[in-house]
């Protein structure tokens, strides 16, 4: 059977079970809608926490980065898992004893202010609507790629599929269709991964593959290999980086504190049932990351090698069908500069006639390890799988923002439980339909602010949540202080050097690296702007009056496990 | 006999001491030695990898996982000392 034949028959099945999903578990009230009911069990909440987190770009795009970037990949993948220690240790327990529905609800009562929700729910909608208008590009690009569609009608088609599980299930909904889209995602990465491992070095674990001694009796490690292949392209060694280690160390930690502070995460651990699920579901979450994230290196390695053996120096007649395959999607592109016809990859661009696109490192993965048909389609599957669950996620603190913590909390408090309910579903379909549109009129930036919205997060949310739990005294006048100077200096340093906003357009972005703070770049600037947050909201704090007895009896109370509230409409 | 608000003092103190020696060793794997002692790391090797390089892209990455399984029984055992545990669920399974 072919691959087509296979990948229909595949992404058919899974959309089948997501759609049957959402029908069994209909939301019925704003407390299922909102948190599921908040009976979630630890483990479905570890899934669809992870499958939540997984994006497009976890699945698709980071290994083939990694791939490219050596050692200075590290970033994303401590990054993107440190940020769960901090989630378990400062963030999750105490959100799930606070007990309410949302993050800007959290920050609404614990600053007892209308102004300091408002700006929450401000960073909310921004830092999510930044993150979801990728997710759908995603859904268009793996359509597009696998089914022969055009990138509108794949995005299309997505949207059709999010609005039916989110407007029905809300929350609840999610959940279960993100627990049975995690186990298709980590099942289509890992099968390729583990079968490519066995080909090039005999170990089935690609974790420990990746450290071994390749498969040829040849006794030579297999990253010592690729560092030789590498050195010898004029590459750096791949086990080294070329960023300094000051961005380096800023770009982790504001990968790790945005990471902590993603509105759509945190809400997570309002659905589970304890205080101690709360921990816990933080760790199993954690467990089935790792899976992808520390297989993620090992792929990179082994397609990296792979790609470099089969391409370099070789005659272009003699490349493998995929090759060309991939040149149709433009994806890979060969110019035969000194018109030998053999393919010269280099990393002098002058003389590089070999350039391929970061993101087919994975989908071609297989093709180019020559697996059977029905492995290929299974990563189209779960390609859809990761993109379309974190979407979701994402509409789901989009649509509550709008009718929970603006509706309901700001401007109509007496508005009824079924119309709260109906303007959360509104909320919702209105969501997905700007996200849809930003998926197929991408704005040129959407890419980069994909990445920008950890920054974002780490700048605004991290601080206050922390200071709000572990400073009993902190004022609202510090925090809101503090959150709106974090944003606006996050947001013009990306103006600034990611876009070039000051000086003369995106052409310009290049010639600024030289101008970076401290040798930060744009990626890593959440760093910074997090601990300028936490001095103005600290320095504006001992200026203002301490928070009312009330206040700081609730945080006593949300820093003991026992009696937590339910989740309860207020 | 401590009163209430003491008790909860005390336990408070105790997780932030837990919280202060967890946190510790996520910055040393991390940011230490993914990081900072990267290079000098990197002069050791085991099978492969050369030490520095696979705590950046492995090593970090299963501690992390263990920090928060520690954290989760150091908590569970301490809430059970300060009477803070609370009632097993009906969904304990799955």
């Amino acid at each position: 059977m072919s691959v087509q034949n296979w990948t229909y028959i595949l992404v058919g099945l899974t959309f089948a079970l997501y759609i049957g999903i959402a029908i069994w578990s209909r939301a019925n009230s704003t407390k299922e809608f909102y948190v599921a009911g908040g009976g979630v069990s630890p483990w479905a909440n570890g899934m669809a926490t992870a499958a939540d987190w997984m994006s497009a770009a976890s699945f698709i795009s980071m290994a083939g980065i990694i791939a490219f970037a050596g050692y200075d990949g590290s970033v994303y993948l401590m990054g993107w898992t440190g940020g769960y220690v901090l989630l378990a240790l400062l963030l999750a327990p105490y959100l799930r004893k606070f007990g309410k529905f949302t993050v800007p609800d959290f920050i609404g009562e614990r600053y007892y202010s209308k102004t300091a929700r408002i700006v929450a729910v401000f960073c909310a909608l921004l830092v999510s609507f930044t993150y979801v208008a990728g997710q759908m590009r995603g859904v268009g690009v793996v359509f597009s790629r696998f089914l022969e569609v055009n990138i509108d009608t794949g995005v299309i088609i997505g949207m059709i599929i999010v609005l039916f599980y989110a407007v029905l299930g809300g929350m609840k909904g999610i959940t279960y269709t993100q627990v049975a889209q995690y186990c298709v995602l980590i099942f289509a990465f890992m099968v390729p991964a583990i079968f490519i491992s066995i080909q090039m070095t005999g170990n089935p674990v690609p974790q420990l593959g990746m450290g071994t001694t390749l498969n040829d009796s040849s006794g030579i490690y297999l990253l010592e290999k690729l560092n030789g292949l590498s050195t010898e392209l004029g590459f750096t060694e791949y086990t080294d980086g070329t960023k300094s280690t000051v961005d380096v160390f800023a770009i982790t930690l504001a990968l790790m504190v945005g990471t902590a502070g993603l509105p759509h995460v945190i809400v997570r651990f309002f659905t589970v049932k304890r205080v101690r699920d709360a921990r816990k579901s933080a760790g199993i979450a954690l467990l089935l990351i790792a899976i992808l994230y520390t297989t993620a290196p090992a792929v990179a390695v082994f397609a990296k090698t792979n790609l470099i053996e089969t391409v370099s120096d070789r005659p272009y007649s003699e490349m493998p069908p995929w090759f060309k395959n991939w040149e149709n999607t433009g994806l890979l592109v060969f110019e035969d500069k000194n018109e030998n016809g053999t393919i010269q990859y280099l990393a002098n661009e002058k003389e590089n006639e070999l350039t391929v696109d970061r993101d087919i490192m994975v989908l071609a993965n297989p093709e180019i390890a020559k697996l059977p048909a029905w492995v290929i389609a299974l990563v189209a599957a779960g390609g859809l799988a990761a993109a379309l669950s974190t979407a979701a996620g994402l509409l789901l603190v989009i649509s509550s923002s709008v009718s929970h913590d603006l509706i309901k909390s700001v401007f109509k408090p007496s508005i009824s439980e079924k119309g709260e309910l109906f303007a959360a579903r509104i909320s919702a379909i209105v969501a997905v339909m700007v996200a849809g549109y930003f998926g197929i009129n991408p704005p040129g930036f959407v890419a980069a602010v994909v990445a920008l919205a950890f920054g974002l997060a780490a700048a605004s949310f991290f601080p206050a949540i922390v200071l709000g739990i572990f400073y009993k005294k902190m004022s609202k006048e510090g925090a809101v202080a503090g959150m709106i100077v974090g944003i606006s200096l996050m947001l013009f340093y990306m103006l600034k050097f990611k876009f070039g906003v000051f000086d003369g357009g995106k052409e310009a972005v290049d010639g600024l690296s030289k101008d970076w703070w401290f040798g930060i770049s744009p990626e890593g600037f959440g760093a910074v702007a997090m601990m300028v947050n936490f001095i103005v909201a600290l320095v504006i704090n001992g200026l203002t009056p301490a928070p009312p007895m009330e206040v700081q009896e609730i945080v006593e109370d949300i820093r003991i496990p026992l009696g937590e509230g339910d989740a309860q409409v207020h | 006999m401590k009163t209430k608000k003491q008790k909860a003092v005390t336990y408070w103190k105790k997780n932030l001491r837990y919280l202060l020696i967890l946190l510790t060793i996520w910055f040393l794997v991390s940011y230490g030695a993914g990081i900072l002692f990267k290079d000098f790391l990197d002069t050791f090797q085991i099978g492969g990898f050369k030490l520095g390089f696979w705590f950046a892209q492995q090593g970090s990455i299963y501690t992390f996982v263990i920090l928060i399984f520690v954290y989760v029984r150091l908590m569970n055992r301490l809430d059970k000392k300060y009477g803070y545990d609370e009632e097993p669920s009906k969904n304990e399974t799955l």
